[in-house]
This record gives C-alpha cells, structure tokens and sequence, in this order.
C-alpha cells in the first residue's frame, strides 16, 4: 500500500497541473469543513444554508470591509454564499456520484456476469435513458417534480447512471473469461462470491477513473438545473443559484458598465475552479490508476 | 454491410417505443388533471377537465390494457380487461402528428418545433464548423508535436473550456461586448430585421434566418442576423471544442506509435507526408465517426446557452415550458432533442461501417 502511494505520489509530482487540480479540491475541502469558522451563521437562524440578507435593497452593492465579496440582488451576502455553497457542491457531486456507482456496479455487474435476457433487458433500459441528452431528460424529471435541491440530485442521478452501467458490464464480461475466476469457481465459490469478491474488485478501476473525471460535469449539470431556476429555494447557498441571480446585473449602470462586476465574476470563478479542480484531478487518477500509462 | 445497417433500422422503433413510454411514464408523477393539459387546446376545454380525463383514458392503466385485482400472490389474482391505455392512446395522438398546444409558445406543439428548430439548427451550424476546425487542427498539432509549448497550450485550453459552465462564460460575454462595447446584442435579431422578416415582401425559402435574408439580398439584416450569433457561437465553441481536441490528439497520439508509421518514416519519407498521408487518415476515423454525436451534443449545449443568450430556439423554449410546466412543450421539445439524438446514433453506426472496413464483418 504504502508503495503504491509512493508511486501515485511520484505520478503527481511529475505533473505540476495535477498537483494544481489536488490542490483546488483540498482548498474547497478546507473550506468547506471551515464555513462555520469562515462565515459563522447569525446567531439564532434556524439553516446555516440560508444566506442572510443586510436589507431589501434589490441593487447588488460592491465587495467592502463588512460583506468582502460585495451582496448580490436583495442583499444576499457572496462570500457566505461561497463559503456554505461549497457543501452545497461536494454533497450534490459526491451523493450522485456515489448512487450512480453503486447502481451501475450492481446492475452493470448483473448484467455483465449473468448475460441472456436480463443483460439484453438492462442494457435495452441504457440504451433508451442514454438516447437524450442528459441535460434535457434532467430537465423534464426536474420540471415534473418540481423544483428543488433534492430533485435536482435525483435527476441528475436518473441520467447519470447508465454510463457507469454499461461500463461495468462491459468490464465484468471480459474479467468473467480470465483463469482466477474459473478457478474460483472450480474451488466451489458461489456467483455471489465470484461477482463480488473475484470480478468487481478487477473491474472496479475504470469506474473509479470515470467517476473522478465525471464530477466536474455532475457539478456543471447540478449548477445549470440551478441556474435555469429549478433548484434550490431563493437564498439557499448554491453557487448555481447565485449566478442566476446576477442575470439581471450584467450592464450595470450607465457610468460604469462593470458597476456590478462581481455578482457575476465571484461566482463563476468559484465554479470554475471547482469543477476545473475535478477534472485536473480525474486526470491524475487516471494517470495513476490506468497501467497503460507506465 | 446491407445487413448491418438494415439490423440498426430494426432497432430504431424498438428505441423510439422505448423513448416515448420513459417519457410519458414520467408524466405518471403528476395527476390526472395535469396530464389532462397534454390534450387540451382551448381554455374553454379547462371548465370540462373530467370529460377530457374520460376522453383520452387519463385515469386507464399505462401500458396494458388490464388491470390486476385482488392480491398477487398467492396466484390470487385477477385480469380485469380495460380495453384502453394511457400510452397508446397518447402515442395514437403523437403518430397523427398531433403533440398538443404548447403553452409557453402560444402555438401547437407541432407548429412550435418548426418554428424554432431553424434558429438552433442555424446556431448550431455555426458553432460546429469551426469546432471541426479548430478541434481537428489543434488536436493534430498538439500530437505531433507533444509535451511543446503548442501541446500544453492547447491542452489548456481544452481543460479549461472543459470546465468553464455555459452559463458563466456567457455571462461574462454579456457583460464585457453587449454591456461594455455595445456590440452583439441578445435575442435573435433587432426591431428593423424583425418587421422586415415579418413583412409581406419578405419571402421564407428555407426557415433559417442566414440564408432567408442572403436569398432576398438583405444584406443588412443578414449582418444582423450573424451578429446576434457571434456570442453564443463562441460560448458553444469554447465549451465544446475541448471534447474533439482530446479525441484527435489521443487518436493521433495512437497512431504515431504504431508500425506502419515506423516502416513510412524508415523509407525515408518525409515527415510531412508521413503525417498528413498515413497517420491522419486513420486518426481520423474516430474523429468522422463522433462528429455527429457532436454535432447533436451541441443540440443539447444550445439549453442554456439559448436561455442566456435569449436567443429563441428549441433549447429556451424547452426551458421556458420546464420552469411553467408547459407538459406538451416539455414533452414536444425533448422527444425532437431524443429523436434526433437517436438519429445522430445510428448516423455514427453507420458512418463507421463506412470509414472503417473491420466493422462491417460479423456487424458487432
């Protein structure tokens, strides 16, 4: 173990834009564990996620000394929107991530390993969830749900698994031919034992490498459900949300066509380095994990 | 090769069934009432909801024309004949051509598609032409001349436009060229165009805007016209050419290594020929191949690149229906979106077979 980290390490130090992406994700990570230090919540609010207003102005006004990111339309403060919207990310990526791993290893696995008709049954099921553009069908399931944070992450998880899905069959069919797992079988382990215990754990890399390189997207198609105002509840700190909000900020006054530069600039480049931090990062994993590579 | 492509034909209903049911089974989560608006044309239809709901078997079972009575097992069970279904009965209406009235367009579904298709159509076009160019261009570059200042700038880019939301670079495109210079204004086209495409004089060959005005030798609208695309091509371009960047250069990068390119270059052939002649030729079928994949990706990027931009095509009005819950909207503007996915799939297949010769033999 030890001298796989060492390895992986070596990989990393090698690649300066990898260590970048390790860094962004750590830095959010900190934030993210710190937001009551960072931004402590007013004393006696009910939701730490609720960002609270300094007045009812709708005019956004200018980062200064009390609010360092400036407040954005009807006085939401950015930097607590910043500081708490970064929970807000990690738990949407991590929680469909983790769903669409979790179901696409067992149904992928299902079908991979028992082939016939529940391999053509499950994989007829991808074919038809994969023929719309994930966006789109994310869309329509949220629209009929109704908005909220939740239904976001569900939608974004009912168009997100079946990737993993055929994945994992694919790579459970070509494992299931090697010698250890006839082997296994000729010991008497029982299917269940194989799947789990013989195939999954060789057919698990590349669903890891995918599923790095896949939260950048989950955060973008988790952000534009927020931005096209099917998402959280107004005020909730969520970076897509945010951003809609600055809509209405982008000519700014007639004086000063940046006069509200930063209801728009705060939040995406938050974003942005989020999701930039995942990508650099899934390509480390796959720079790591992929033995093609050494 | 026949065979092939009539055995991808075969599958092509058996996707579209399976597209129109996961749809309209998503329908399911709301009531009876609220499917009702997929067939009501007319307010005055809004006074009769239960004779609506009665009409098109809103309340029948899904799919089969039974319904199970008693408890399931043991085998106590009952098949009681209905005779209708909620799907069929709707995919009835569909097939006719009838989607329903849109509410977000104030027009019928059917008439709404072709209203706005051309402008994505249109938007998409123009942003895909140079994402082949520049994507296949960079993307060569960058293989051939690998770990160099043209690789890594490149693969910059590409990370970067990878991660950048629509959204937020649309914004700030807004912001610095329609706020700061005054220069490519939202929306589709401005006042003057728009009383000129809506006059008599104004004769509609094709439906796309460009090339409408180009065939009535309005030249000043059709300045207009591209000018109000600049932006969102851009954001289209940026955020998308990364995709094909990384599939030419890893594509490239494969067949660089391979023996056919050691024998060109042992033979003394120059590098150039060795690279345009024999390596790109074969680097490039993945390229054809995925270019109609996204080609349509796109289709699905143009949602909120349309939202923001107000530019009034399939996207925003798919938008629009979603957060109005327009149900005929949402449902017309996605199954044209999953319609022509599928179409862009089976394009894909097909173009594979053509380009590459292996995959012809035994169809799999």
């Amino acid at each position: 173990m030890k001298a796989k980290l060492e390895a992986a390490w070596k990989t990393l130090k090698r690649r300066p834009m990898s260590l970048l992406g390790v860094g962004l994700i750590g830095f959010f990570l900190a934030v993210a564990a710190l937001a009551p230090v960072l931004a402590p919540p007013e004393a006696g609010s009910r939701d730490s996620y609720m960002i609270p207003q300094t007045g009812y102005s709708p005019d956004p006004v200018r980062p200064s000394k009390e609010h360092w990111f400036g407040t954005t339309e009807q006085q939401y403060d950015l930097f607590y929107g910043m500081v708490w919207g970064s929970r807000t990310a990690f738990t949407v990526a991590l929680k469909v991530v983790g769903f669409s791993v979790i179901v696409g290893v067992l149904l992928g696995g299902a079908a991979g390993f028992h082939g016939g008709w529940i391999d053509e049954g499950l994989m007829r099921f991808t074919d038809v969830v994969l023929a719309f553009p994930d966006l789109v069908l994310a869309v329509v399931i949220v629209a009929i749900m109704g908005p909220s944070l939740d239904h976001v992450m569900y939608s974004v998880m009912a168009v997100s698994w079946p990737s993993y899905a055929r994945l994992v069959r694919g790579d459970v069919m070509s494992v299931k031919e090697r010698d250890f797992v006839a082997a296994a079988r000729a010991l008497g382990a029982s299917d269940v034992r194989i799947l789990f215990r013989h195939i999954i754990p060789n057919a698990i890399y590349p669903v890891l490498v995918v599923a790095s390189l896949s939260m950048g997207r989950i955060v973008i198609t988790a952000a534009a459900l927020s931005f096209l105002g099917l998402g959280a509840p107004l005020g909730y700190a969520d970076w897509g949300q945010l951003i809609s909000l600055s809509r209405n900020w982008i000519l700014g006054t007639t004086d000063n066509p940046f006069a509200y530069w930063h209801t728009v600039f705060i939040p995406g480049i938050t974003i942005f380095m989020f999701v930039l931090g995942w990508n650099l990062l899934g390509d480390a994993v796959r720079d790591i994990l992929d033995p093609r590579q050494k | 090769m026949l065979k092939f492509i009539l055995r991808r034909l075969a599958f092509l209903p058996l996707v579209m069934f399976g597209v129109t049911f996961l749809l309209f089974f998503c329908l399911q989560f709301l009531s009876a009432e609220m499917r009702a608006s997929l067939y009501i044309k007319d307010p005055r239809q809004l006074s009769q909801l239960e004779a609506v709901i009665e009409k098109y078997h809103l309340r029948a079972p899904l799919l089969l024309p039974f319904k199970f009575t008693g408890t399931v097992w043991p085998l106590d069970v009952d098949f009681v004949w209905v005779g209708h279904t909620q799907y069929w009965t709707w995919l009835g209406q569909v097939l006719r051509g009838d989607l329903g009235y849109s509410e977000t367009a104030k027009m019928p579904v059917s008439e709404a598609i072709f209203a706005f298709f051309p402008a994505t159509f249109e938007l998409t076009l123009l942003a895909f032409i140079p994402i082949l160019a520049i994507g296949v261009f960079f993307g060569v570059l960058s293989a051939v001349y690998r770990d160099r200042f043209i690789d890594h700038a490149t693969r910059f880019v590409a990370i970067t436009g990878y991660s950048l939301p629509s959204f937020v670079l649309g914004l700030v495109l807004l912001m610095v060229f329609y706020g700061r210079l005054h220069m490519f204004a939202p929306g589709r086209y401005t006042f003057v165009t728009d009383q000129l495409v809506h006059s008599p004089e104004f004769r509609h060959f094709t439906g796309l805007l460009t090339l409408d005005c180009a065939l009535n030798g309005q030249w000043e609208a059709l300045r207009d016209a591209l000018s109000h695309m600049v932006l969102p091509a851009t954001t289209l371009i940026y955020i998308s050419v990364a995709l094909l960047l990384r599939i030419t250069r890893s594509s490239m990068l494969e067949e660089l290594s391979k023996d056919y390119v050691r024998t060109a270059r042992a033979k003394g052939l120059p590098e150039s020929v060795v690279i345009r002649k024999h390596a790109l030729a074969n680097a490039l079928i993945p390229v054809v191949t995925l270019s109609s994949l996204l080609f349509i990706g796109l289709l699905g990027g143009v949602v909120i690149t349309e939202t923001v931009f107000d530019f009034p095509g399939i996207g925003r009005w798919g938008v629009q229906a979603a957060q109005q819950l327009d149900i005929p909207g949402v449902l017309g503007s996605t199954l044209l979106a999953a319609f022509l996915f599928v179409m862009a799939n089976l394009v894909s297949d097909l173009l594979y077979a053509i380009v590459d010769p292996r995959i012809r033999v035994g169809g799999s």
